[in-house]
């Protein structure tokens, strides 16, 4: 807890976050590159055929989209209990990015679906329960914008996103409380040939370095919006 | 032999598989060159303010 208060002053966060970036930059680039090559390279599924070329950008994207959730959770729960001075800021710079991941989820899974399934869409628990993500997503963002009062919208956003977290496990679990097309969870049970296994989490790697860079750099520019803000005020006084 | 390096023959498939990367790519690389420039941005403009207060406060 103390560590993430000594970066909480946006002096110090700027400093730490300069010097991560690069390293955060690099890391994204190799992992979706190996990622990519080894996804190009794995042989068809012998159920799936090629289609499993589908799996390692879809489950990346459908995992970020609960991940950043799951932050801006965090965040939401840093403001409203310890008044955290950045979190409100990181959870509000880090919405788009997940409504993007959930966006690419649903596409992609989607294009999926069609080959293996038959269709498009379907409403099952898991698809539906994703879809309401990004409406919860869409809402928390509507919500920021639409108070202008900076505090009032904080607090605001910040109960809205707790209370949308609850979404998160109904997600997570859909595909074993109720019988769903989507299949269940196949990582953490071994049930994947290492073939496809190690693109995929080269991928998912891929996918959380891309997040963590796009997070802190959009901080980073909410600081320096901020300081201009504070400027314009001082000076029109 | 397992192993088929770099093999972009998506077969009846691709028709799914390319438009799926496509947006991927098409999403992914949007919000990076917008999150970037919105940076640059940010920075100038902070540059600017400081820079005009300066003058103003010697």
């Amino acid at each position: 807890m103390n560590f993430l208060f000594r970066y909480a002053n946006p002096h110090h966060f700027m400093r730490l976050s300069g010097a991560v970036l690069p390293f955060t930059a690099i890391a994204t680039l190799l992992c979706l590159g190996a990622g990519l090559y080894l996804g190009f390279s794995a042989p068809p599924d012998y159920q799936q055929g090629r289609t499993v070329l589908l799996m390692f950008i879809h489950v990346p994207a459908a995992t970020m989209a609960m991940s950043v959730y799951g932050a801006i959770t965090l965040c939401s729960l840093l403001s409203l209990v310890w008044r955290h001075p950045l979190s409100d800021t990181a959870a509000r710079a880090a919405a788009p990015l997940g409504a993007l991941f959930t966006v690419l989820g649903l596409i992609t899974g989607s294009l999926w679906g069609k080959p293996m399934w038959g269709t498009y869409w379907v409403w099952d628990a898991r698809l539906t329960s994703f879809l309401l993500l990004l409406f919860v997503y869409i809402g928390y963002m509507a919500l920021w914008s639409a108070i202008e009062d900076e505090i009032r919208a904080a607090r605001a956003a910040a109960i809205l996103a707790l209370v949308g977290a609850v979404n998160i496990p109904i997600i997570k679990f859909s595909v074993e409380w109720w019988s769903t097309l989507h299949q269940g969870e196949s990582i953490v049970s071994g049930k994947m040939a290492p073939v496809f296994l190690a693109p995929l989490l080269l991928m998912m790697a891929g996918y959380a370095f891309l997040f963590g860079t796009l997070w802190m750099i959009r901080i980073r520019t909410a600081i320096l919006e901020r300081r201009a803000r504070n400027l314009m005020q001082a000076g029109a006084r | 032999m397992n192993f088929d390096p770099l093999n972009f023959d998506m077969g009846i498939y691709a028709v799914y598989i390319w438009p799926a990367y496509g947006v991927s790519v098409l999403v992914l690389g949007g919000i990076t060159l917008w999150t970037l420039l919105a940076w640059r941005r940010a920075k100038a403009r902070l540059a600017a303010l400081e820079a005009g207060r300066e003058t103003r406060q010697p």
